[in-house]
């Protein structure tokens, strides 16, 4: 037991004692994994934060009930009886065409176009809400109450929402594709560097090789090497990512006053960052097992 | 402690190295493996570290096949060898110390264990006052006593010496036999391949000739 843990410790100290000799490499290679890491990192806080606020917007959902210019009161009474009965909606709003027809011409804008009418062209209408946020279970409601006699159209005001939504799941898609073409480049970035260090210690793994040295040995410090390089490189890559959220904020700040809300960017919490120096350290430790293992395969092949 | 039966090794692409050698070494004992260059010595070193694995034949080393051995199994029974290189192999990046604990690193002995043991080492072979000095700067007779060291500091039970004294002048050729036969005294088997065969006699230990691949005489004392 406390020949295994010397032997850990051994290669611990072996491998920062090299990095301190480099430092300025191992910066760099901190560097350049923390913006590999860095970019799916944006846009995730990016479409995280556009998800939720998103899910704020989405929880009123609207359907618009317009009616039939030729509806007669009785007609109008039926489908408010319909709408009294209806279990999914919450609560529901009348607006006859007459006084449709006075708003329009009280409000600015629209006043003018609304004077050069002869006759009043708005239907009466009916504003519903439903009591269910669920996209799907609107859309239901929506579809069930187009059916309806006297009704021309029921439009669904969360469409915009929808397409939000899709235009996320989108996003998250991106995230996905760029996490993983990203994580195959910082593998091939570590795993280069590793075999470059291999290169340089050919002669010391050669020697430790003859005078009896496991192939654990001599990867050992290589893989510590790589898990590091991923500590490190997570590190950077979520000072970085902070750094770029503040930045952003100051913007966002400015266009969520002009829209009265005071919605910010928020910086990655701890399960984020968890993640992303996680798979870095993950990502190191793959890279320089590949490194490692081809090297000695190929040392091997070079002594027989 | 060390038996040859039947032991042939071809490269590929060149002739055979050895040629169905037989014999065996007793434990504790001393011998000279000499002949030309190109004899084969180097090669029936190699094969008894298992460095290299037999064409044909069986190369037994206290009673373990090592002709058969898993890959896996190969470092642990190098750990009973200590091989001292005609090119020493020393780590010209780290320091004496360092390189006399190389071994010891790699059986996990680390910290003041292993700086007692690294000194002892280094004492023995006459370095002690040269362990912080960079194995470039010595000349080439420390250069080879500095590889003896790292030889013996984990105590091996076989001691297998390339061409110890090739490049040295006679003085330490000299020296550097007489460090062989102290250990030879305190039991440990030792092995030296040389091509210069002056100055060795029967009485010293028993001596394998080889030419040509084949082992033409053996002399026992």
């Amino acid at each position: 037991m406390r020949q295994w843990l010397n032997q850990h410790i051994q290669a611990i100290s072996l491998v920062l004692s090299r990095m301190r000799q480099n430092l300025l490499a191992t910066f760099i290679m901190f560097c350049v994994i923390g913006v590999t890491l860095c970019l799916p990192g944006i846009l995730y806080v990016i479409v995280n934060n556009l998800n939720q606020l998103a899910g704020s917007v989405q929880s009123e959902p609207k359907i618009s009930l317009f009616l039939k210019l030729d509806t007669q009161p009785d007609k109008v009474a039926a489908i408010e009886q319909q709408l009294a009965h209806q279990p999914d909606v919450a609560h529901y709003e009348f607006v006859s065409k007459d006084k449709a027809w006075q708003q329009l011409q009280i409000s600015t804008g629209t006043a003018a176009v609304a004077n050069n009418l002869e006759k009043n062209p708005l239907p009466d209408a009916y504003f519903v809400q439903p009591k269910s946020s669920d996209p799907a279970a609107v859309e239901a409601l929506q579809q069930q109450m187009q059916q309806w006699p006297g009704v021309e159209l029921a439009q669904l005001d969360a469409n915009w929402v929808k397409r939000l939504y899709a235009l996320l799941e989108l996003g998250k898609k991106t995230i996905l594709v760029l996490a993983a073409l990203l994580g195959f480049a910082m593998i091939a970035i570590i795993g280069n560097t590793i075999r470059l260090q291999i290169v340089t210690q050919r002669d010391e793994i050669e020697v430790s090789r003859l005078i009896g040295a496991t192939d654990r040995f001599i990867r050992r410090p290589f893989l510590y090497a790589g898990a590091i390089y991923g500590i490190g490189g997570g590190i950077a890559a979520w000072l970085m990512l902070a750094g770029v959220i503040s930045l952003f904020n100051l913007s966002v700040a400015k266009i969520s006053a002009l829209y009265a809300s005071n919605f910010r960017l928020d910086l990655p919490d701890a399960g984020v960052v968890t993640t992303i120096v996680a798979s870095a350290v993950i990502l190191g430790l793959l890279g320089s097992y590949l490194a490692v293992s081809r090297s000695l395969l190929k040392f091997e092949l070079v002594k027989h | 402690m060390i038996k040859f039966d039947q032991v042939s090794k071809r490269y590929p692409g060149s002739s055979e190295a050895l040629r169905g050698v037989s014999f065996e070494i007793p434990e504790g004992a001393l011998a000279f493996v000499t002949g030309h260059s190109g004899a084969g010595k180097s090669t029936l070193l190699k094969l008894m570290a298992a460095i290299e694995r037999p064409s044909t034949g069986t190369v037994l080393i206290g009673n373990q096949n090592v002709s058969k051995l898993r890959r896996a199994a190969i470092p642990f029974i190098r750990r009973k060898f200590g091989l001292i290189f005609q090119d020493h192999k020393l780590l010209y990046d780290r320091n004496c110390f360092e390189n006399v604990a190389l071994p010891l690193y790699i059986n996990g002995i680390t910290g003041i264990d292993a700086a007692k043991r690294v000194r002892a080492a280094l004492d023995k072979v006459g370095l002690l006052n040269k362990e912080k000095a960079m194995p470039i700067t010595l000349s080439g007779g420390e250069q080879q006593r500095l590889a003896i060291a790292r030889a013996v500091v984990s105590r091996p039970s076989i001691l297998l010496a390339d061409e110890p004294t090739g490049n040295l002048d006679e003085n330490y050729a000299t020296e550097i036999l007489s460090l062989f036969y102290a250990f030879q005294q305190v039991g440990v088997t030792v092995v030296i391949a040389t091509h210069d065969a002056s100055g060795i006699s029967a009485a010293s230990g028993k001596i394998l000739h080889l030419d040509h691949g084949e082992l033409k005489h053996e002399v026992t004392p």
